[in-house]
Parts: structure tokens; sequence; C-alpha cells
């Protein structure tokens, strides 16, 4: 009898150890968000990237996330929770989290942390983003064939370089099909007011723009050009569902693949600190269907995604005027990525004055 | 740019802009003349949204939405009324927690109506009449908030002024001890001022996801419950007044996006805060007479009563 209970317990012990270590070899991943993952936007697409990992590695990691964590202290304290409770890979995705990145990652050199949006890095700090004008040049052109007045509603958050980059890439792909193309910029000086960016979008589109588009987050603009019968673009996510006969097609902010793959080098053992900013070619820039436009339209802007995604197109790609028409750089060559990520004019025909 | 067509288009993007911040805004003027300040509006405002919403989505029917919006609005106003007049709490320190409630309450009902496009309240055009050329569609082809919302300021200046319900409601907000000693219920008064201060800060909400626009997103009335306190100053206390400031409002805004997308050479941050700006101008121009902003200034405002037993 005694013996019988002894193999139990013993059973019962290496069942126990097993699980143990079981749990002990699970990677535990924990993502630090500067929204709520309902926002339909910039934290949405970050956590459908943490739900491809769940997906992909199933019970081989443990994934977990801290959601509206302000830019201000808060951001350490939450980050060094995280770091503090075993999690062994930790994304903080936004822009403001860098300084707070930085320094829980210098406490914590067993952790490996990866920064969104950011330039600093460390042994044990990778920063990643995703080159959105690439997205928005195929924008561009598709807006450039689309309009009949010749005129694009542009609404923009804050004058910084990401959103004029984006007004830019914008513009030279409107151009590239239609040279008295037209856009006016409208600030909204938020990057999330859904009854502002639906007042912008209807002011536009009574000062003769014939297709929004924009760099705020609330689908609340695709609405008013569905109820005003003009064209516009989702931002962030596929925003077809607001506005199923508006949207000619959406940038898509895609984590997932960049995400599982820097979750399997970490499982691999082979990560290491890296700066990537990726593109079509790496699919963290995806775009939505196109819908609502003639074939033609269509296949051109497929053409021109591909292109770009293969390096055969630059939407930077020389010749390049200033507004004032200074030229920033000659036939044959294209922006390199220092001048693309401190932007800080516009390019020629766009009316208006850029904030500084 | 200046043609008929553009102005009228102003004008229409301008009420839309004002209606909630009026609706909201008279709401609480009836508490504050009844001596309650209730911080709580942009909490309540988005409840109601995000109640408004659901409703509408539920049913399918907007009108049932305004219902609930008004309804959860009201709910949430009687919980800070039990707190701030039945348990004498800080009114101050109770609103400010009534709004991160609200906004937190809000986040929770709504993750599932993210990303879910909503029935938007129509416009209500009266026969012939919204035909009139230019001023038509913006007399006359508005949605049925917008007029009750004119209804609510007309009917709030009546009652206040001239009718005795009124007189009762200022002079518990002037002075509750002394119209608790000719017999009035200082409490329930207040609470049925609260009560519609809520039901309008409600409403105000649904307007947002209802009709401004017609979607449910996590702190979409970034931060117009908070106008509508400051235009309560603003104003005064005088319906009156609050029409114009709401309207003053609205106005700065869309016309300085106006100016924006006619490409005038302006700072967008500076257009961007002309609204403030020209909340505080007026304030200035107001308080500049001492006399008459302290005769319409409640005397018991804020302050707690606890009627001797």
């Amino acid at each position: 009898m005694r013996k019988i209970l002894g193999i139990a317990a013993a059973a019962l012990a290496l069942g126990l150890g097993a699980s143990a270590s079981l749990a002990a070899d699970k990677l535990k991943i924990g993502f630090i968000y500067v929204g709520p993952v309902g926002d339909h936007g910039w934290t949405y697409q970050h956590n459908e990237g943490r739900l491809a990992i769940e997906k992909k590695f199933g019970d081989k990691v443990e994934t977990s996330f801290v959601e509206n964590v302000s830019e201000g202290p808060d951001a350490e304290r939450a980050i060094e929770r995280l770091a503090r409770e075993g999690h062994d890979l930790i994304f903080t995705t936004s822009f403001g989290f860098m300084n707070p990145t930085i320094k829980v990652a210098k406490k914590f050199p067993k952790v490996k942390f990866e920064h969104a949006t950011g330039y600093k890095r460390a042994k044990n700090v990778s920063t990643y983003s995703s080159r959105f004008y690439e997205g928005r040049y195929v924008l561009g052109e598709i807006a450039g064939k689309m309009s009949k007045t010749n005129t694009i509603g542009y609404i923009a958050s804050f004058p910084i370089p990401e959103v004029v980059r984006g007004i830019n890439a914008f513009m030279l792909g409107a151009q590239s099909v239609n040279p008295d193309m037209k856009v006016k910029v409208i600030w909204v000086n938020s990057w999330f007011d859904p009854g502002k960016e639906a007042d912008a979008a209807k002011a536009l589109i009574d000062q003769g723009a014939d297709i929004i588009t924009q760099h705020t987050d609330s689908p609340a603009p695709l609405q008013v050009a569905e109820e005003r019968g003009v064209y516009a673009f989702g931002q962030a996510s596929d925003m077809i569902k607001f506005a199923p006969k508006a949207q000619l097609t959406a940038i898509i902010d895609n984590w997932n693949d960049y995400y599982v793959a820097r979750t399997k080098a970490v499982l691999d053992g082979n990560w290491a600190s890296e700066d990537v900013w990726g593109g079509f070619k790496d699919d963290m820039v995806d775009m939505a269907a196109y819908t609502n436009l003639p074939e033609d339209v269509a296949a051109a802007a497929k053409d021109t995604a591909a292109k770009i995604e293969s390096g055969e197109l630059h939407p930077f790609k020389g010749p390049i005027f200033k507004q004032d028409g200074t030229q920033v750089i000659g036939e044959g060559e294209s922006l390199d990525d220092g001048t693309l990520l401190g932007m800080n004019w516009y390019v020629k025909g766009i009316d208006g004055q850029l904030p500084q | 740019m200046a043609s008929l067509d553009v102005i009228q288009a102003i004008i229409l993007t301008l009420i839309t802009a004002s209606t909630p911040l009026l609706i909201a805004a008279v709401g609480e003027l009836v508490a504050e003349r009844a001596g309650v300040l209730n911080l709580g509006v942009e909490g309540m405002m988005i409840v109601g949204a995000v109640s408004g919403f659901a409703a509408t989505l539920q049913t399918g029917n907007p009108y049932i939405g305004i219902l609930a919006a008004i309804l959860a609005g009201v709910l949430l106003s009687i919980l800070f009324g039990f707190l701030t007049l039945s348990l004498v709490t800080n009114q101050v320190a109770t609103g400010l927690s009534l709004t991160l409630l609200g906004l937190g309450l809000a986040g929770m009902l709504g993750s599932s109506f993210v990303g879910t496009p909503g029935v938007k309240l129509q416009k209500l055009d009266i026969p012939f009449l919204s035909d009139i050329p230019f001023i038509g569609p913006i007399l006359f082809g508005q949605d049925i908030l917008v007029y009750v919302s004119f209804a609510l300021v007309a009917l709030v200046a009546y009652v206040l002024f001239r009718t005795r319900i009124g007189l009762i409601v200022r002079a518990v907000g002037e002075n509750h001890t002394s119209a608790h000693a000719l017999g009035y219920s200082v409490i329930r008064v207040r609470y049925l001022a609260v009560m519609f201060g809520g039901g309008c800060a409600g409403l105000a909400g649904g307007y947002l996801s209802l009709a401004y626009t017609s979607l449910w997103v996590e702190d979409m009335t970034a931060g117009r419950g908070w106008i509508a306190l400051a235009l309560v100053v603003f104003s005064s206390w005088l319906p009156g007044r609050l029409l114009l400031g709401a309207y003053l409002f609205g106005a700065v805004g869309i016309l300085q996006i106006h100016v924006q997308a006619a490409g005038w050479p302006i700072p967008s941050q500076f257009l961007s805060s002309l609204p403030y700006l020209a909340t505080i101008v007026v304030l200035v121009v107001i308080s500049r007479n001492r006399a008459v902003a302290r005769t319409n200034t409640p005397a018991c405002l804020g302050q707690p009563f606890v009627p001797d037993r």
C-alpha cells in the first residue's frame, strides 16, 4: 500500500514538475499600447499582430498587453512591470515610449525590447516602423485618375515628418498621372476626433474636393464621403464596412508577419537588435481590396504597388522640387531615408503653407 | 470661394457642430441655476453616446436610441445626485469622478460596438419649406434634434424666468436656506435639476453618435462636455447668451476648417485654438462688469445643503 502511494506521489511530483517546466518554457511576450484595442486604427492593428503570434505559436507562447498607456511617466512603470513579471520580449508600440523603453531596457539586459517608430536603439532594443508613404503614393495615383475636379481633400493630424511625408508621397503619386492635381490640406491637430474629422471632410467636399484621404484614425471622414457621394481611402485598417460605395482602397498597417518573425527569432535563439523600416516588400504595408474602381485604374494601381515592392519605382524619385521651386534632387536619384525621416517641406504643387 | 453654396455649407456644418454643445450646456445651466455644479458632463455625454448607439443598433430605430441616450444620462446623474445631495460629498470631486467613471463605463459597454457602422438619424425635411433656395435647407431641413435644441433653450428660458417653477429653481440656487425655510424641498428640486442636466448631456452624446457621425468610438466626445461647462459660465447662466455662445464656438471651429481648406496662410495650430481664445475673450469682456457677473452667478453654486432636522 505504502509502495503504491509512493509511486503515486512520485508520479504526481513528476507530473507537477513536468508541467512546471513546461510553463517555464513558454515564451512570455508583452505589449504596451498607447490607445484602446478597440480604436479600430493604430492600436487595433498592433493587437492583431499579437493575436497572430498566439495563432502561430499556440502553447509555446503566452502574450499579455496593457492598453491605454499614456506616453508620460506611466509608460516606464508599465514597461518595467512587464519586465519584472518575467516577459522575455516586450513590444512598445508608440513613438512616445522611446525613452522609457531604453531606460527599462538598461535595467533588464536579458529582456528583449522592440520599439515601434523610434530611433534610439540598444543591444536589447530593436526599432521598427512602416513605410506607409509607399501606400500613399499608390493612393495618390488612384486619386489622380479618379478625380473629376482635380482637387483632393487631405485631413492631416500633426505637422510631423511622418505626416508631411505622406502628403508629399500622395501628391507625387497624383502628379505622376495628372500634373494639374491640387491638394487641399486641413490640419485638425488631433489623431482622433471623429467629429472634427467629419467637419473637415465636409468642408473639403464643400470646397470642391471629390476625393478625401486622411492621416487621422477614425472612420468618420469615410462616412461623410459615403453620404456625400465622393470617394475616399481607408486609414490603418480596411474600413470598407463604413463606406461600401466610397472606399477605393485602404492602407493597412500589417504588423503580423513582423511580430511572428521576431517571436520566432527569440524562440530560435537568434534575435538581435535591428532597425527595420519595412514597406510593401516586407508586407508591413498592405493595400485593401481595390473597390469601386474601373478595372484599368485598379490594374495600374496594382502595377505601381508591385513596382514599388520590387524596388523598380521609388515614390520619392527625382526630380523633386520643393513648394518654392528649389530642386531637392535630380533626375535618376531618389531621396535617402535620412531626408525622408526629417521631411519638413511640401513638394511643388501643394497649396497652402506647412505649419512649422 | 465665398459663393452662396459654400456659405450655405458652412452654416449647415456650423449647426451640426453647435447642437451637441448647446444641448449639453442648457442642461448644465439648469443644474447650476439650482445650485449644483456637475463637472461630470463629459462622462454623461459619452455614456449617452454609447447607449444611444447601442440601442439604435439593436432596434434599428434611431429614435429609440435617442431615448436610450437620455435615459443613460439621467441614470448617471441620479448617481451623482445621490452622492452629492443625499450623501453630501464634494461636488467638484464627485463630478470629476463621474467623468472618469463615464469614460470607463462607456469604453466597457461599447467594446463590442467599436468598428460597427451605425444607423444615422435622418434629416427631417419639412415639405415645401425645405425647398426654398438657400434658407430652406438651413431652417427646415435639419434633423429633429436641432429643432429640439432650440425648443429646449426657449423652454428653459421661459420656465426659468416666467414661471413659478423657475422661480423656485432659482431661489434654491440663490439661497437654499431661505428656500428651505419657505418650505421648498431643496434636495428634491436639485435632484430634478441634476436629472434634467443629465438627460440633456446624454442626449448631446447621442447626437454625436447618431447625427454628427454615425459610429461609436472610445473618447468620441473629445472634450465637448468641458466646452459645454465653459459655455455655461460664458453665458453668465442666461439661456439666450448660451445659444449665442454655442453658435459662436461652433462657428469659429467650422470657419477655421474652411479657412484652412481655402489655403489661407494662417498657422493651423493658431486656428485650432481660436474657439478657446474666443471663449477667453468673451469671458474677460463679460466679467469686466463685476456687478452683472455676480448677480447672475447662483450664490449657492457648488455649496452642499444639509437641512436641519
